[in-house]
């Protein structure tokens, strides 16, 4: 039974040890939400349809 | 003694799974990043043409600012000025509204400092840019 008083604070330190790393910024997402952001604002994306519309030859 | 084991075991289980889950991804689709990201995206095609000139340059700060005022006609500083700002403005919402989406205001500084190296790296040929040594045309 005495044990439980020995696993509980580890229990503890090891919850705030996972806290701690939740906290750290996740650089590489962050870069790749940022293009993602960067290229819909500046419209720079590579899309299914040409960048100049198909001008139509007139007679 | 046995029962202590596996209860480490359980806990061991639980961190990692805790741990993998803080690896998601940042999450960007929101009514609030999306409605900034329209509004900088219409201001972008006002914005083009100065950045092209050079009298708007990006900074180092994830911002933009007006770096030759004197290559802008007299009657459309004020337009500039207005736009660079409103930019500004929209860009600072921006990298708040990442952070707070994603329930880490504090992050907001970094988010920040991260736009700021990929809108530099993106500028298109020909635009200025900011670094550590000054402004630069790519």
């Amino acid at each position: 039974m005495k044990k439980v008083w020995l696993a509980l604070p580890l229990a503890a330190f090891a919850l705030t040890a996972c806290v701690t790393i939740n906290i750290y910024f996740p650089a590489a997402a962050a870069e790749k939400a940022a293009d993602k952001i960067i290229e819909e604002v500046w419209q720079t994306q590579q899309s299914d349809k040409p960048a100049t519309p198909v001008v139509k030859e007139t007679k | 003694m046995k029962n202590l084991l596996k209860y480490l075991v359980s806990l061991f289980a639980l961190v990692t799974a805790l741990n993998v889950f803080a690896a998601a991804d940042l999450e960007v689709n929101t009514p609030g990043v999306n409605a900034i990201k329209s509004s900088m995206q219409a201001r972008h095609a006002q914005l083009a043409g100065y950045y092209a000139s050079g009298a708007v340059g990006l900074s180092m700060d994830g911002m933009i600012t007006v770096r030759d005022a004197g290559s802008v006609p007299l009657a459309a500083r004020q337009t500039v000025n207005a736009l660079v700002a409103a930019e500004n403005q929209d860009r600072s919402a921006l990298y708040a509204e990442i952070a707070n989406a994603n329930g880490h205001p504090e992050w907001q500084a970094e988010i920040r400092g991260t736009f700021a190296q990929r809108w530099i790296q993106r500028a298109q040929s020909g635009w200025w840019v900011q670094s550590n040594n000054g402004w630069t045309q790519k």
